[in-house]
């Protein structure tokens, strides 16, 4: 088959091509015991146990996990960055959150 | 929203970006930021995958176990790497299926070189060593560029990257150490995937026409000629402490520039192996889309048994 | 060779684990996903990294000039003794993944004896293989349920390759001179008594799948006499292909 005939063939083939794809899911992994899961990337899996099984053969190759969990990408609800000003601005000024808020004489120890 | 309003967005956007802000998949971003992470890094996850191909058809016939099992887990890296660059794609709202098919379909394009036969055992370690070589040195500045998911996942491909050049130059180092036969192989792939390697860090800058726009967004922070110069000045000296040829009569070492001065390169060549008319186009494409349609009824079966599996624990439950 | 019982032996396990492994190693690049195609190619550097433990320590045995690649890539068709089973081609995805459950489940029960083997390198090597194996029959084993549950294509296919690949299983639980020798001196498994037991999880796991157990009593045998089937010969044309054509050269 020549390259051009070879690429009719396959837009040819999208029309009645299977839409059942596997679904995304996205990977945490716990790099060693101590530390929190952190988000490591995503792959396609059709249940949730291959998306375990594909984690670990995939983001864990050199030794990177002690500990995995897999959640679907679509059951994520995240905010949008749109209302980012609402949601994380008014935080900005709430300085007295933090310890460097307090003036206190440098002869106290311990605090 | 208005023309103005869109410009005032624009702004800010790229004033984000001037100040190193990164960008994450759900930020507002322009139509033609979207569109041209997508092409860049579809194209680079295709690369990945289609370049297990040259180097995949060695994995049989390694001639040693340590080669073998090296060369096994490269080509399981680039699969992973593909991997990753498609899962950094599809943050903006494409598939990996709809992906597969611009590839599939010619209207997406990869990386040239793996369009060139892998004919001898020393080509594993000229691939290693040279495109390879002339990859990191894509890839490297992309771990700062602007679009965080891409970032991310340039950091990982680097990181597990870095085994993979000095592999192919241990192939190349071993086979320059041993008999004269072996020394020709070497040589002979030298010869054979130097100009392509040239070729892989894109056309000169005056018929490039992505690269401005490409730097502002920092998917570039080198324009092609600098990077080909920079892999030109690191790679010759390694071809001489292996007692190898570049095969260019023109190169030479040109005192006042503190780089190398090398030949033209072939670009007619390199146009005719983009528009499809290399040495394997045809094949790689086949090897990609067998794959993909023959495992269509494997991908399907999983489908079909995980929600047979999903009812059956409702009905459990009911 | 005052250790010839064992070094033949030793080779009767890795054969396997080489020549399933140089199998899976053909699929890289061509998976149905990306991600099952890392997968393989995990399983293919598991089995490769035994084998060199293997090879290594037969190498040890019989001195001279031998190697873990002169064991590997310079002996003739007749002096391999991996099973027929494992050298089987990759038809389909079905084939693969049934001749891999098929051989994983077997080789699972034997790590299991041989790390209770009077060779602490044996046991060694079972200890650490037990863990890359497991995974490996837990992989095949989902692998069988989906296809054979999955669509009316794949549970015929995985019935076929099922069918196709089940006259390959008896001859795992043939004995061996060299089986015989080191079951005597404590060394060795008695695969004879795997038998039951073997058949017993791989049916259950055909049930589960919806697929038929084979009623066929006609077993192949002779790949650990050294008598292959046809496919043989291409897979050391391939393998041995660098060290044939360039002979006495370092890589």
């Amino acid at each position: 088959m020549s390259l051009a005939l070879l690429k009719e063939h396959y837009t040819n083939k999208n029309i009645i091509m299977s839409t059942k794809n596997w679904p995304l899911w996205e990977v945490f992994v716990r790099s060693k015991n101590g530390l929190e899961h952190r988000h490591f990337g995503s792959l396609h899996a059709a249940d949730a146990e291959m998306a375990l099984e594909n984690a670990r053969d995939v983001y864990t190759r050199r030794n990177e996990g002690v500990s995995i969990w897999v959640v679907e990408s679509k059951d994520i609800t995240a905010s949008n960055p749109e209302h980012n000003g609402e949601l994380f601005e008014p935080a900005q000024d709430k300085v007295y959150r933090h310890p460097t808020f307090y003036d206190l004489p440098d002869d106290v120890k311990y605090m | 929203m208005s023309e103005e309003q869109i410009k005032n967005l624009e702004k800010q956007f790229e004033e984000r970006i001037a100040r190193d802000e990164k960008i994450e998949p759900k930020d507002w971003m322009p139509d033609k930021y979207r569109q041209t992470h997508i092409r860049q890094m579809s194209q680079h996850a295709h690369s990945e995958i289609v370049g297990m191909l040259p180097e995949g058809n060695w994995i049989s016939r390694a001639p040693t176990l340590r080669r073998k099992v090296a060369l096994l887990a490269k080509v399981q890296d680039e699969a992973g790497h593909g991997l990753y660059l498609y899962s950094a794609c599809e943050t903006l709202g494409i598939s990996r299926d709809a992906l597969y098919e611009q590839l599939h379909s010619g209207k997406a394009k990869y990386s040239s070189i793996f369009n060139y036969p892998t004919v001898t055992w020393a080509d594993m370690g000229a691939v290693g060593w040279l495109v390879d070589g002339a990859a990191i040195i894509n890839q490297v500045p992309l771990c700062s560029t602007s679009f965080g998911p891409y970032a991310r996942a340039m950091v990982r491909v680097c990181k597990e990257e870095s085994f993979h050049q000095r592999q192919g130059y241990e192939i190349m180092l071993k086979l320059t150490q041993g008999t004269p036969e072996q020394i020709d192989m070497a040589q002979d792939a030298l010869n054979r995937w130097w100009w392509p390697s040239l070729m892989m860090l894109g056309p000169t800058d005056a018929e490039s026409v992505h690269t401005e726009q490409s730097m502002k967004w920092k998917l570039k922070r080198k324009s092609n000629d600098d990077l080909r110069q920079q892999f030109i000045d690191q790679t010759v000296p390694q071809a001489e402490l292996i007692g190898l040829t570049i095969p260019d009569p023109d190169l030479k070492w040109n005192e006042e520039r503190g780089s190398y001065d090398f030949g033209e390169i072939n670009w007619d060549e390199f146009w005719q192996v983009v528009k499809g008319h290399g040495p394997m186009n045809k094949e790689r494409m086949k090897a990609r889309i067998d794959a993909w349609e023959g495992g269509e009824w494997v991908r399907d079966a999983a489908m079909a048994h995980a929600e047979k599996k999903a009812e059956r624990k409702i009905k459990q439950a009911i | 060779m005052k250790n010839e019982n064992l070094y033949n032996y030793i080779l009767g396990i890795a054969d396997n684990s080489l020549i399933l492994g140089q199998r899976l190693g053909e699929l890289t690049g061509h998976g149905p996903s990306l991600e099952t195609d890392i997968a393989c190619t995990n399983m293919s550097l598991d089995l490769f990294g035994q084998v060199r433990s293997y090879y290594q320590y037969a190498a040890k045995l019989k001195g001279g000039d031998a190697t873990e690649d002169t064991i590997a890539f310079l002996r003739k068709e007749r002096d391999y003794v991996n099973v027929l089973l494992v050298e089987q081609p990759d038809r389909d995805f079905a084939y693969t993944m049934a001749r891999q459950f098929l051989f994983d489940v077997y080789h699972l029960l034997f790590l299991q004896e041989l790390q209770k083997s009077h060779d602490i390198t044996l046991t060694a090597i079972a200890k650490k293989s037990i863990k890359e194996v497991s995974y490996h029959q837990r992989f095949s084993t989902d692998w069988i349920k989906r296809l054979g549950d999955g669509t009316t294509v794949s549970h015929d296919k995985m019935q076929e390759a099922i069918d196709s690949l089940w006259t390959y299983t008896d001859e795992l639980f043939h004995q061996t001179a060299a089986d015989k020798a080191m079951v005597a001196e404590g060394i060795g498994v008695d695969v004879t008594a795997l038998k039951v037991k073997y058949y017993s999880l791989v049916n259950a796991v055909l049930e589960e799948a919806t697929l038929k157990i084979p009623e066929s009593k006609w077993f192949q045998k002779g790949g650990k006499k050294g008598i292959h089937t046809e496919h043989f010969g291409y897979i050391l044309s391939n393998m041995q292909y660098m060290q044939l054509a360039y002979p006495n050269m370092e890589w």
